[in-house]
């Protein structure tokens, strides 16, 4: 690797711009997103901006992209006010971004995609010269995706490096990341952040990193701009701070994590049963492999794995997204096929992965997206056919509060909001209810701020120590570790590996993870 | 007091936009008359005094925008859902068929109940007609844009077979046509006007589309799906059940307007039925951004359009295929400004004042 980067500094030294936003406003209607921020990002530096969900960190880099005008302020490129109107503009700067969401194009392979995403491509594409000056670029570039894979069949993993690759092969000088890693496993994380700080260690690029894991930041950045409720609130060498440092830049008061406490049962009784059950992928492939658990009433069953081996498709199946080709679902010993009557019966609920994709309605407004549940029952609806509209605001109003979303009303689209906000939407749709049995829950706090994990880790156990059944896919292996009462493993599409927690072993777990 | 001044901008929009792509179309038609060698100010005079100018216009007008009203709705309804149905021609030519079988097997029951009768048949094979290309989408995967153009074709084509052949009323010589409704059976008038009680219809579905989409659960299930049939899933909301009942109320909407056109303007079934009010339907749906009650007032207008085909080959010398230029106009431009939605600075929210600048630390 390194000599291949080393040859390629041969061809082209060009050190990256300086980068410095400064004194930065923006509103949507009433709400300031952004109130007077400012950021210097040095060239060639690894830096991390830091905030609470909704702290305006997204806000601020799509000013700086040029998606949104800022109401005031400068960005200031090599020490030249620029007006950026659009990534265009900012890719015209070397500025280049990698979205929280994957932007190219599923059936295209990885070679079209690239090529599709430079602005001045002609009308006609010399495909074999491309092809050649795609192979040059890949043995040059940090780290390389086969090129002639459809981008549907590329893991997560793989296909945010081809978001960071399509950034480097436009040849940009600052890369902007919006959690980049949130759809990545830990290792995956590691091995692309690595791969980067070697890059911009050797001068080549600077980064500007949007991220909640401390973990990240300590590890890879250089240097921290943190955002609290819009407002600038302080900067530093990642070397001078501590983790306590940051948070309380974060939130403006020091907090310990809460310690855990778990309720014992004396008695439990399976609720969800699963036999045998098998399922497809989308192109087709064998997702779930026979696949037989079961969880007790008050017990939270982990399963951990690496991504793609079969969690998304069981956890769709169960929420009724995906069939099942083979098997079956058993909820209280009765059949489950996943439809609404079954669903309010037997109090299922559930906490999908990538909320916005699959539990909300982009468009429709925070209060409707938080009725999807209720809306036909009372006292939402009459006689299940009429909505009462005033009771569903009043839902909502209640929800927004008790759950801090922050929102500027219940009539905004969901759409609208920060990630964590629309998690948080979903998050009080799902756990509102009084009457929870059985919890499916993926991932939950992806894209979360810390104070946000542990408010929803809080949740989630204070459901159990309530009796309900809780399934949590996770890959955060630390979190399962938290939370779960008994751990499998899931690879290949079915578990291979379950043990109580207090037996759980950690090395046996990895190798179960790799597939050994 | 925030929501509304957000909501008021969002509301204005989509009214502006519309409106602003109609007067466009105008323009644009305007020159394609110049070129066609008419006069456009002239033109546009015309098409008022023709469309709006006195009451006889008026209700001519009228008469033309209830069966838009409810073609409108087989595209607009489905919409919600996410689907994009284009067969309105299709169940209204079918619709009619059913009307007239119904209504010529009834003969000789009290008028009512032929009426009745008609409007039943009307509904439920309008209905099944749009509610197979449902079936079609949801159980086989088949795009329903495509199926429900081809079945367009198909009705048509059943239509031009019964009419020619086994229901043809032999006296029909140069336009082949079934046997006609009794008199009596015909759909009458509204009071002291040539205007027929299709209006009513149209407005009433109009008016009941609105509150099924928009207040009742129903709705707000279909609404869900539409926006995002994954969330719907989660929800466990019935999709399946959901396209079909929606494909059904669109199709039998749709259907009552042949059923209109059969027992209150021709009286029989013939190749007049196939008069285009479907596709102008899908055009009353987009300009009215499915939206039913701006879909009675969008159909209206063009209803009005439409009658004034006549008057431009009169007194301008222009084809009277013009209005369907014009109408062919209006779509591009319509679909045009959909593309302009969220795009525009005026509509967008407006800055506040600025409020001073907060301590900040350094480290
Ligand atoms: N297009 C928009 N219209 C209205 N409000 C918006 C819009 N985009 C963001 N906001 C609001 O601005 C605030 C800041 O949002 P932003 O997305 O920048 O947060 P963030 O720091 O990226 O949070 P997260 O960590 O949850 O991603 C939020 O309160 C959000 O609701
Ligand atoms: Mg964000």
């Amino acid at each position: 690797m390194n000599t291949t980067l080393t040859h390629q500094s041969h061809t082209e030294v060009l050190v990256p711009p300086e980068l410095e936003v400064v004194r930065m406003t923006k509103k949507f209607g009433h709400l300031t997103a952004l109130d007077d921020v400012s950021l210097h990002l040095r060239p060639g530096t690894f830096h991390a901006l830091l905030g609470e969900n909704g702290a305006g960190k997204s806000t601020l880099v799509k000013c700086i992209m040029g998606f949104y005008r800022p109401d005031h302020g400068d960005v200031i490129v090599d020490r030249h006010s620029r007006t950026i109107d659009s990534p265009r503009d900012a890719h015209r700067y070397g500025i280049g971004m990698v979205y929280q969401h994957f932007t190219s194009v599923p059936a295209m392979t990885v070679a079209e995609n690239l090529v599709l995403s430079r602005y001045e491509t002609s009308n006609f594409i010399n495909w074999k010269q491309e092809l050649q000056a795609l192979d040059t670029f890949m043995e040059t570039a940090p780290f390389q995706v086969p090129l002639s894979t459809p981008v549907s069949q590329l893991a997560a993993g793989q296909k945010q490096k081809l978001e960071i690759l399509k950034q480097i092969y436009l040849k940009a000088r600052i890369l902007i990341l919006d959690e980049p890693t949130s759809v990545l496993t830990p290792q995956e994380a590691d091995e692309v952040l690595g791969l980067l700080r070697e890059t911009v260690t050797q001068g080549r690029l600077s980064v500007l990193i949007i991220s909640h894991k401390f973990r990240e930041v300590t590890a890879f950045c250089d240097e921290i701009t943190v955002l609290r409720k819009g407002k600038f609130a302080g900067t530093g060498l990642v070397k001078n701070l501590s983790i306590a440092d940051m948070s309380e830049m974060m939130m403006g008061e020091r907090r310990q994590p809460k310690p855990v406490h778990k309720t014992t049962h004396l008695q439990q009784n399976p609720i969800l049963q699963i036999q045998q059950l098998h399922a497809h992928k989308d192109n087709g492939a064998e997702a779930l492999a026979g696949l037989s658990l079961t969880v007790q009433s008050g017990e939270i069953l982990g399963i951990a794995g690496i991504s793609g081996n079969g969690q998304r498709e069981l956890v769709e199946v169960l929420a009724g997204q995906r069939p099942a080709t083979q098997g079956q679902i058993l909820v209280n010993s009765e059949v489950y096929r996943s439809t609404r009557a079954e669903m309010y019966r037997h109090r299922v609920y559930t906490l999908p992965e990538e909320p916005l994709r699959n539990a909300c309605v982009p468009h429709m407004s925070v209060a409707e997206n938080l009725a999807l549940r209720t809306f036909d029952r009372p006292p939402q609806s009459k006689a299940g056919v009429w909505l009462v509209l005033k009771m569903i605001r009043q839902m909502a109003a209640g929800l927004i509060d008790t759950f801090k979303i922050k929102t500027p009303s219940a009539e905004t689209p969901v759409g609208n909001l920060s990630g964590g906000n629309v998690q948080r939407t979903v998050l009080a749709r799902e756990l509102s209810s009084e009457r929870i049995q059985l919890l499916i829950a993926a991932n939950p706090c992806f894209g979360l701020d810390f104070a946000a994990v542990e408010d929803i880790h809080g949740q989630i156990l204070a459901a159990r120590n309530q009796n309900v059944a809780v399934l949590l896919v996770s890959e955060d292996l630390d979190e399962l570790l938290k939370l779960a009462d008994r751990i499998t493993v899931m690879s290949e599409g079915r578990l291979v590996y379950e043990s109580a927690i207090a037996e759980a072993d950690f090395a046996t777990i990895g190798r179960s993870m790799a597939g050994h | 007091m925030m929501l509304d001044r957000e909501t008021w901008r969002r509301n204005l929009e989509s009214i502006c936009l519309p409106v602003g792509a109609l007067l466009l179309s105008l323009v644009l038609f305007g020159l394609f008359c110049a070129f066609a060698g008419a006069n456009p100010f002239g033109v546009y005079e015309s098409i008022y005094t023709a469309a709006f100018g006195s009451s006889r216009a008026w209700q001519n007008t009228l008469i033309r925008a209830a069966p838009l009203m409810l073609t409108s709705l087989c595209t607009l309804l489905p919409a919600h859902l996410g689907l994009t149905i284009i067969g309105n021609e299709g169940a209204l030519v079918v619709g009619g068929l059913g009307a007239i079988a119904a209504g010529l097997t009834l003969q000789g029951n009290a008028p009512l109940v032929v009426q009745i009768g008609m409007a039943l048949a009307a509904l439920i094979c309008g209905g099944v007609w749009i509610g197979l290309v449902g079936f079609l989408r949801h159980y086989r995967g088949v795009n329903e844009t495509i199926s429900s153009l081809l079945m367009n074709y198909i009705a048509i084509a059943l239509l031009n077979h019964l009419v020619s052949g086994p229901w043809r009323d032999p006296s029909s010589l140069n336009k082949p046509s079934s046997f006609p409704i009794a008199n009596a059976d015909l759909l009458g008038t509204l009071p002291g006007t040539r205007i027929h009680y299709g209006l009513v219809y149209g407005i009433i579905a109009c008016v009941l589309a609105y509150i099924l989409i928009k207040r009742t659960t129903f709705g707000f299930a279909a609404r869900t799906a539409g926006g995002n049939i994954r969330a719907a899933r989660i929800a466990g909301l019935p999709v399946g059940q959901l396209t079909l009942a929606i494909c059904f109320l669109a199709g039998s909407c749709a259907g009552l307007a042949g059923m209109v056109e059969v027992a209150a303007v021709h009286g029989r079934a013939n190749e007049s039925l196939n008069a285009n009010y479907g596709y102008s339907g899908i055009l009353v749906a987009f300009i009215a951004r499915q939206n039913p009650l701006a879909a009675t007032a969008i159909a209206v207008i063009l209803g009005g359009i439409l009658t004034s085909g006549g008057i431009l080959q009169r007194a301008h010398n222009l084809p009277d295929a013009t209005v369907l230029v014009f109408q062919g106009i209006v779509f591009l431009v319509v679909m045009y400004s959909e593309s302009l939605f969220g795009r525009l600075s005026i509509f967008k929210e407006r800055p506040g004042t600025r409020k001073v600048k907060p301590a900040a630390v350094q480290v």
